[in-house]
């Protein structure tokens, strides 16, 4: 199987189904927000969902993880399956779900506590660390991982808050990849940094996909063509078009790619 | 980086996260349940006290809304009072004949019978009948009917609230006064009708005269006078301290103080009133304006920050478009922003308004506590408020004053209520999101 | 005839304003164009008159009784106040006054009679020339007034100017009521300690304010040891926030995280009600239903209850404060940022760990100041105890027995007869201004945390 599906891009490992969406449709009340949207996400590969703002990019990256359950208006329509098994589905618990699939947010929101203690909450309330050297393995392997240990290791019990922009996106990406998940979903991570911490943490991600199934929602055409694989296309809610990343950049088959790509709308 | 590879093989900690995750699922589920469960017992438990206070404030309160009356035929007996006397007379002596009609085999030739079958009767039935004879001295020499409150005992017993069971010398009327009574309730003169003297007569140290009367005018006049003071104050304060002042340390400093001032207790406002209102300008004791007074100082500062809290929601916008067609600052304030800001204030004030008619213990250091049996005719006369009434017949050891006092708190809550239920009329109605 | 003196400055102000109105606006029919609008000339006369003629007559209303007062008693005949202590001339001064209303008790002396007389001409007096002062003083400045109305005269700047003023005016009246309760308080206070000894005050243990109040009566001297009565209240401050901390917490938990929409919708009005019962219905509340209730469970268990058991005073303090606690933890509560909850939530964590262990932390300061206030309430509040708590100071801490509090005891030290001479009126304000100051410390200190955490997260 590795070898028959691995033609596209050597490099990049396995190219299995790890989400697979059917006829998404998300309401806010009365509003439709995603409309009958279908797409199939890789395991260890970077996807990208471009589209102009307010186009349900980030509602939809919300339904992977069932974030939107959090509001109280918000219905989801539609069969999402992670690893074929239907998230939606009553006996599964979103907690469980969350616990599997990671998220890191626009902006960066650690926890009022210190730095290690944000990294060890989601080991703590999963039970993933036995012991106290557990845990602190776990911390550092994360930090490591969210290419952020060298610049914290010698001060793990400071507010995380004291940390600049760039660095508390990166602690907020270790805590979140602390918790051993499949799947990393993020929304407009570097919105809110500046150039050089954009590039730290598009580099952070560009090593992420070597583990982890990432979907990243940017409105940068440029971060999705740096760090995306495949991408997909939303407008008005729906997905207008999907594929692999230099074929949507070079080559888009929807006259609205096009036009979007080539700055006509957005 | 080395340690990227790690992620494929964490095995020291046995399994992947999914295994983990689901292993302690239940447990953690079951600390959420135990919150829940706490979180709801905690609203059960407010939701209880809240019934609890209702329930028994009505059901000891609601049988004083009905009196326990009897009805007389009296002869008014010129021998007993005679027209040159008034209003001097044997009233007492007419009324007790009258009653021995009712209950022919009751012997009274002894001085002790003769003051327990009065005792039926209420202490202010005597007086009824003067008043009316006074008015009337034609009356004299004829048979007049007259309803009249039975004593307190007597209503209590009629209400149910003396157990007959209870041995004799335990209980506040003999097993011959039960007798009487029983007897009078079978030729049918005993009646219960709504008992409109709770709030047309005054206080009295008779539970079955005792009424609100008093107490509703000396609040009204007390809440009137408030109104008066805090209203225009507080709307000036707000819209200088909102509109004008300049962001310095004197504004500052006098923002603290009215927050401040909204937190300091109200027995300290008493006292305030007590040694400064009274003691140092001499105003009279007692009096609903002192009260409204001290109320109105408490009141200001919720006018204030309600006031100003209205004012903040109009949006710069209008300012702008106001100043813009060339209106000066004052204009603009008192033509827009303060229309604008109406309902917000007025709701605000109702709701200090509310406040101050449950204030009790600045009214009590101001002497508002005081026993006057005829309502205040005006803001300077001795008065009691609704609240003090409350807490006077609370400390009443008669039975009947407990009915009382729950009646006048659910004639209390009522208002407060009605006054709420305005406010947020006045909110739902005029409140306008920008 | 205050009210006809009141009449009478208004008609006039009415007047002015009505005059430099048509003043104006007749200059303006005649085609001069004004600097501002007829309306703001009779403004003007109205608010120059209105306002220091309405001030005038409040200090004369003010200041006229003491100086009748004074007039009369010192018009007294030689030697009928010989001998008389203040309370004694207090009391003649009342039997002059109800003379004067006609309330006759008795026989009274001729020269009482004399006193009343004199009593009512001079208050007769006083009224007329009010009167008159006021008419002729507001026809002044009312001609005054019509006198400025011109072409040049910006009547809309003095009337700004005017409207200012009051308003500063309004808002300096929340300093003057500090002011005035400081310097009651501390006025009043200063003359106790010179009767009572401060250090008394502070470190005696014993609090038993019975002095005579006449000479002959036989009473023990009295005791101005204040510990006893702040560790009353202590305890029942306590007893009320082992209640209202737990419940209003977990409510409010509840009401922010878990509840569905419909109970939140009937949960916040009840809260709500509950927050405006005044508390002398919480009073009655604790003394008809749950001293009793407290005592008969005491008794069915063994255990003696004193009927005034700072428990039921306690209690119920504690569920007026329920509302309290439970509204300031909701706004802190609400006040964490949407992200913080969504980054834990993203992590796996339950609703319950992420209220516990993320929102919570959060929202700490909030909760704390609103506790902060709320002990602040509990320690000033005084129906309920007064009603419910004891009357007797004693050192103890069992929630039990009965206590007192600092405020039960300036309210039975004050209601009834006050005369401000004796240590026992005079303790209540020394009570009083430990009450101030310790709130107000509590005070300042919790709205400064409030206002602190609002600030960090807007």
């Amino acid at each position: 199987m590795m070898n028959d599906m691995s033609k596209i891009e050597p490099s990049t490992a396995v190219d299995a189904i790890k989400i697979q969406a059917k006829g998404v449709q998300v309401f806010y009340g009365d509003n439709q927000a995603i409309k009958d949207v279908s797409v199939d996400i890789l395991d260890k590969t970077v996807t990208a969902f471009i589209g102009p703002s307010g186009c349900g990019k980030s509602t939809f990256l919300r339904c992977l993880n069932r974030m939107n359950d959090t509001i109280d208006v918000c219905r989801v329509e539609g069969d999402i399956r992670i690893d074929n098994e239907d998230i939606y589905d009553k006996r599964i618990d979103p907690v469980q779900l969350r616990a599997k699939v990671g998220m890191v947010f626009q902006k960066p929101n650690p926890f009022p506590k210190s730095i290690y203690d944000n990294v060890a909450y989601g080991p703590r309330i999963h039970g993933l660390a036995r012991t106290k050297a557990d845990l602190d393995e776990i911390v550092e392997k994360s930090l490591r991982r969210g290419a952020i240990w060298d610049e914290v290791k010698d001060r793990l019990h400071e507010p995380g808050t004291g940390l600049s922009g760039g660095q508390q996106q990166r602690l907020c990406i270790a805590r979140a990849v602390a918790t051993e998940p499949e799947v990393l979903l993020m929304d407009e991570p570097c919105s809110a940094l500046d150039p050089i911490a954009t590039a730290q943490v598009e580099e952070l991600i560009d090593e992420l996909k070597l583990n982890f199934s990432v979907v990243i929602v940017t409105h940068s055409m440029q971060q999705a063509a740096r760090v995306s694989q495949k991408t997909a296309f939303f407008h008005l809610g729906s997905l207008v078009e999907y594929g692999d990343t230099g074929h949507i950049f070079t080559n888009p088959e929807d006259p609205r790619t096009e036009s979007y790509i080539t700055g006509r709308i957005g | 980086m080395a340690d990227l590879t790690a992620g494929q093989n964490n095995s020291p900690k046995g399994g992947d996260t999914a295994d983990a995750v689901r292993a302690s699922l239940a447990r953690r589920n079951r600390k959420q349940k135990i919150l829940q469960g706490l979180g709801l017992g905690a609203i059960g438990f407010a939701f209880l006290m809240l019934f609890i206070l209702v329930a028994s404030l009505v059901s000891s309160g609601y049988q004083a809304f009905t009196q326990t009356k009897i009805t007389l035929e009296v002869y008014v007996d010129p021998e007993e009072i005679e027209p040159e006397k008034l209003p001097r007379g044997g009233f007492k002596d007419v009324l007790q004949a009258s009653l021995s009609e009712l209950l022919p085999e009751v012997d009274t030739s002894d001085r002790a019978t003769r003051k327990a079958l009065s005792g039926i009767l209420s202490n202010g039935a005597q007086f009824d009948l003067r008043d009316r004879v006074v008015a009337d001295p034609a009356l004299i020499g004829q048979t007049i009917t007259m309803t009249v409150p039975v004593s307190d005992p007597y209503d209590q017993l009629n209400k149910g609230t003396i157990d007959r069971d209870t041995p004799e010398q335990n209980r506040r009327l003999n097993d011959a006064e039960i007798a009487w009574f029983d007897q009078l309730k079978a030729e049918g003169v005993i009646s219960k009708p709504l008992n409109t003297g709770l709030v047309t007569n005054a206080d009295s140290r008779f539970p079955e005269l005792a009424g609100l009367k008093g107490a509703l005018i000396g609040s009204f006049w007390a809440l009137f006078v408030c109104f008066v003071i805090s209203f225009p104050l507080g709307i000036g304060a707000a819209i200088y301290l909102e509109e004008f002042a300049p962001k310095n340390k004197v504004s500052d400093f006098i923002e603290v103080n009215i927050n401040n001032l909204a937190a300091v207790p109200s027995v300290v406002f008493g006292l305030l009133a007590l040694a400064v209102f009274i003691g140092w300008f001499g105003l009279p004791r007692s009096a609903p304006f002192v009260g409204g007074m001290t109320l109105a100082l408490m009141t200001m500062p919720t006018i204030i920050i309600a006031t100003r809290a209205a004012l903040k929601a109009v949006p710069p916008s209008i300012r702008e478009a106001a100043l813009g067609i060339g209106a000066s600052k004052h204009q603009v304030v008192f033509g827009h922003v303060l229309p604008l800001a109406m309902p917000g204030i007025l709701t605000g004030t109702i709701i200090g308004l509310a406040q101050a008619l449950g204030e009790t213990a600045p009214l009590l250091l101001i002497g508002m506590n005081a026993f006057i049996t005829s309502a205040p005719a005006g803001p300077f006369d001795s008065a009691t408020a609704l609240p003090t009434q409350i807490f006077i017949w609370a400390d009443s050891p008669e039975r009947g004053f407990v009915s009382r006092t729950s009646a006048a708190i659910l004639v209390l809550l009522g208002f407060l209520v009605t006054m709420n239920a305005i406010a947020i009329y006045l909110r739902n109605k005029f409140e306008r999101s920008w | 005839m205050t009210t006809f003196v009141f009449a009478a400055l208004l008609g006039v102000s009415i007047l002015g304003y009505l005059l430099n109105r048509r003043a104006a606006a007749g200059l303006r029919a005649d085609g001069t164009s004004l600097h501002s609008l007829p309306g703001y000339h009779g403004l003007f006369s109205f608010l120059s008159t209105l306002v220091p003629v309405f001030v005038l007559i409040v200090l004369w209303l003010i200041l006229q009784g003491p100086v009748i007062d004074h007039v009369v008693m010192s018009g007294l005949p030689a030697g009928s106040l010989d001998g008389l202590d203040t309370g004694g001339r207090q009391l003649v001064l009342a039997e002059i006054k109800s003379i004067s209303r006609g309330q006759i008790f008795g026989e009274p002396e001729q020269w009482k009679m004399d006193a009343a007389q004199r009593y009512l001409e001079l208050h007769q007096m006083s009224g007329w020339v009010l009167l008159s002062i006021v008419v002729i003083l507001s026809l002044a400045i009312v001609a005054f007034a019509r006198s400025r109305v011109g072409v040049e005269f910006r009547a809309r700047h003095s009337v700004e100017r005017i409207v200012s003023g009051l308003m500063i005016f309004c808002s300096t009246v929340a300093i003057f009521t500090t002011v005035g309760i400081i310097a009651a308080l501390l006025f009043e206070s200063i003359r106790f300690f010179e009767m009572v000894p401060i250090t008394e005050f502070f470190f005696g243990l014993n609090w038993e304010p019975q002095i005579p109040l006449r000479e002959d009566q036989i009473a023990a001297e009295g005791a101005f040891g204040w510990l006893p009565v702040i560790l009353g209240t202590i305890v029942i401050t306590v007893v009320a926030l082992f209640l209202a901390v737990p419940v209003g917490l977990l409510s409010a938990i509840y009401l922010n995280e878990f509840a569905p929409d419909r109970l939140r919708a009937v949960a916040k009005p009840v809260l709500e009600i509950l927050a405006g019962v005044p508390t002398v219905v919480y009073g009655f509340f604790a003394i008809l239903v749950v001293a009793p209730a407290m005592r008969s469970f005491g008794a069915s268990l063994g255990i003696p209850v004193s009927p005034n058991t700072a428990l039921a005073a306690g209690s119920v303090m504690g569920i007026m404060l329920i509302p309290f606690i439970s509204s300031f933890t909701d706004d802190a509560l609400s006040a964490v940022p949407k992200s913080l909850r969504d980054g834990a939530l993203a992590l796996g964590a339950t609703r319950a760990e992420t209220v516990l262990n993320v929102l919570f932390p959060a929202a700490i300061p909030g909760i704390v100041g609103g506790i902060l206030l709320a002990v602040s309430r509990a320690i000033g509040e005084t129906m309920i105890v007064v009603m419910a708590a004891g009357l007797i100071a004693s050192l103890t801490i069992n929630p039990l027995d009965s206590v007192t509090t600092v405020t039960v005891q300036i309210v039975t030290l004050l209601i009834g007869d006050t005369s401000f001479d004796n240590p026992k009126t005079l303790a209540a304000f020394a009570l009083g201004m430990m009450l101030f100051v310790v709130t107000l410390i509590i005070n300042v200190f919790a709205l400064r945390i409030v206002r602190k955490y609002r600030e960090a997260y807007d």
